[in-house]
């Protein structure tokens, strides 16, 4: 068996990159081809979605996240969470799809594969921007921007699309030999999101077993963006250590199995 | 030099007994292997000097796309190794990345990058595609009101549009229309004419043989020989005629020319010649328009409950010019006895072009050459047509005008 490098793969990701972005912008505008609005859903349904959290959960229920917190804060405590939420979804979700999709591409055109998750977090990316601009323009318009510590959720969204493309990438590998992975995913993703203070505040935990979530990798990271956008402090650094260390086994992990196994995806696709 | 080296290549599939054995053999620690290995093709070598032109024949099976496919990089290779020398460009299938809501200009770029162009490249060649494609306006319409040809000539342009070192063309030729293929084809040979080394897959035996100059014949995954076009052909006809290959027999005439032999042999021809009309005198040339008979001598080497005698007159690029059999012809022969001795008379004007011909006989069955093939002779004789004293004319047939000029 002839064991393949991937470093001449990675050199023709960038000689691909016209390919990659061409192919990203398809992506997008595949999306709304055909619609009157076009491109301008991408920000209509966001908008809509922060609507309405807003309208409901500072007008209607009054929820208050903590002593002394305005009307707003659990709306922007919970789209700040939810919008990189669901950007991670997207790029686990789509991305371990990524090789069985484009089956077809992959058996008949000689480019480097590895365009393809290039394709999918710029994508993915694209999609993020545009929706937390429309987010902090809200932000903006209602008084709660919190200025220039806003910069500081560029390093945990690094570390957030570390670790989903790490998984991605292992899942991605993984599924096309066994498509078990698939469903498994599915029920992981849900499994994460509600065990995850995304919706809820860890505080509606008992003490006693606030432990237990704590183990959880991905709370430090989305506790990161909530404490930045909704008190404005940066966040503790050191806790995303770990979550650091786990993205990093994860992108070490997916390479390995990657290169182990490149050779025989086209095979079995 | 060599632009493409295949060396000892071999292709397997994994086969794993279950889903389980293939999880196994990844998580074990151990090296134990659990699959077993289907080899679609082993043991490949040969190698396609820069600019020649090489076509990869064999039945549907036989590995020629799995070859192909390793060659473009799109495949690996299970084991041995291949260089290909300069830049490729493989057309595997058609419209791979074409999107029916996309205007065929979107599609063509998109199309172009995938192939590895940069914008600026695309731009350069876009005007270049959409004048060979003749698709006109539809250009900037979506994909998706395309005729089937349209799309076709679009997908095609967009792959050949910058000359490659090395093309790959599987198939693709096949489709679309008489025009556009001749297009497409014009377009190849330039390529060649201007250096590329051309590897085409394809079915089409007037394709291969108008525009390689030496073919490849894969058989179920091995390489059964490499050798000039019309004689590789030959081959092919007798593998498909002869599956098992166990009675075919190859041999070479002593004019240097390879002649093919498949069948039972329960019946075989013991002579061939071509005699002019009114004389006994066997003969090598004829001139243009000239009466001959063809006489063929066959000998029953077992009982044969129907018998039937074939021929094909063949130019010297392997294309048959004219062939029929007793079976049309209405006389089909009944109960031959073993031993007996058969002579067909065949006479016929020779109107066709000046040039070197060869005959084909069989002697089969029923009217086709797949059920029982009792002998096929590829090259089975030779002779020429000579223009003598006719007008001078071009072309593959005598179609002698009576010319009246009206003023």
């Amino acid at each position: 068996m002839q064991k393949q490098s991937l470093w001449p793969e990675l050199v023709g990701v960038w000689t691909y990159r016209d390919f990659i972005m061409a192919a990203v912008a398809r992506d997008f505008s595949q999306r709304y081809k055909r619609s009157f609005l076009g491109a301008l859903w991408a920000v209509l349904s966001p908008l809509s979605m922060i609507l309405i959290y807003t309208l409901v959960f500072s007008n209607l229920m009054q929820g208050r996240l903590f002593e002394g917190s305005s009307n707003y804060a659990y709306s922007t405590y919970l789209i700040a969470g939810l919008l990189p939420w669901a950007l991670f979804a997207e790029m686990v979700s789509r991305g371990q799809m990524m090789f069985i999709e484009n089956a077809n591409l992959l058996k008949k055109a000689a480019f480097p594969k590895l365009c393809l998750p290039a394709i999918l977090i710029i994508g993915a990316l694209q999609n993020f921007c545009i929706v937390f601009s429309v987010f902090l323009l809200g932000l903006l318009l209602q008084g709660e921007f919190r200025g220039i510590i806003t910069l500081t959720i560029i390093p945990v969204l690094a570390i957030q699309v570390l670790f989903a493309a790490g998984a991605a990438l292992l899942l991605a590998t993984l599924n096309v030999f066994f498509r078990d992975v698939m469903q498994l995913t599915a029920i992981l993703l849900q499994l994460t999101f509600w065990l995850t203070p995304i919706a809820y505040a860890i505080s509606i935990i008992p003490t006693s077993y606030q432990w237990l979530f704590e183990l959880n990798p991905l709370l430090p990271l989305f506790g990161a963006y909530q404490i930045i956008m909704v008190r404005g402090l940066p966040p503790d650094w050191w806790s995303l250590a770990p979550t650091v260390a786990l993205a990093l086994v994860l992108n070490i992990l997916a390479w390995a199995i990657l290169k182990a196994r490149f050779n025989e995806i086209v095979d079995e696709l | 030099m060599d632009s493409i080296t295949v060396s000892g290549v071999g292709k397997a599939y994994r086969d794993y007994p279950s889903r389980w054995s293939r999880l196994r053999e990844w998580v074990s620690l151990t090296s134990n292997v659990y699959h077993t290995k289907n080899w679609v093709v082993r043991n490949i070598s040969f190698s396609i000097p820069a600019g020649a032109a090489i076509g990869l024949v064999g039945v549907n099976g036989a590995g020629k796309s799995t070859l192909l496919k390793m060659i473009a990089g799109v495949s690996s290779v299970s084991e041995g190794r291949i260089e290909v020398i300069g830049s490729v460009s493989a057309i595997l299938e058609l419209g791979l990345a074409f999107h029916p809501d996309f205007t065929g200009r979107q599609n063509a770029r998109l199309a172009g990058m995938l192939l590895g162009h940069s914008h600026e490249e695309m731009d350069a060649l876009m005007p270049d595609i959409a004048a060979f494609s003749e698709i006109g306006d539809y250009l900037d319409r979506p994909v998706r009101t395309y005729s089937t040809g349209m799309q076709v000539r679009l997908a095609f342009s967009v792959a050949t549009a910058r000359r490659p070192d090395v093309l790959l063309v599987d198939e693709a030729l096949s489709v679309g229309d008489v025009y556009f293929q001749q297009k497409s084809f014009a377009r190849i040979r330039s390529y060649r004419e201007l250096g590329s080394t051309l590897v085409l897959v394809s079915h089409d035996k007037t394709a291969i043989q108008s525009i390689c100059d030496s073919v490849i014949l894969l058989d179920r995954g091995r390489v059964i020989d490499q050798g000039e076009p019309a004689a590789m052909f030959d081959l092919y006809n007798a593998l498909i005629a002869d599956p098992s290959g166990a009675t075919l027999n190859k041999s070479h005439a002593a004019d240097g020319r390879s002649v093919t032999v498949s069948g039972t042999g329960q019946a075989k021809v013991s002579s061939i010649k071509i005699l002019s009309e009114g004389s006994d005198v066997e003969a090598g040339s004829f001139i243009v328009g000239a009466q001959v008979v063809l006489e063929v001598q066959v000998e029953a080497h077992a009982d044969i409950e129907r018998l039937i005698f074939g021929y094909m007159v063949r130019d010297r690029l392997g294309q048959v010019v004219y062939g029929t059999n007793t079976h049309h012809t209405g006389n089909p022969l009944c109960n031959v006895r073993s031993g007996s001795k058969v002579l067909f008379r065949l006479s016929f004007s020779l109107n066709i072009g000046p040039g070197k011909y060869s005959i084909s006989t069989a002697l089969v069955s029923s009217d086709t050459h797949l059920d029982s093939n009792y002998e096929w002779t590829d090259q089975a004789h030779q002779f020429e047509v000579l223009i003598g004293e006719r007008t001078y004319f071009e072309g593959s047939s005598w179609l002698e005008p009576s010319v009246e000029v009206v003023i």
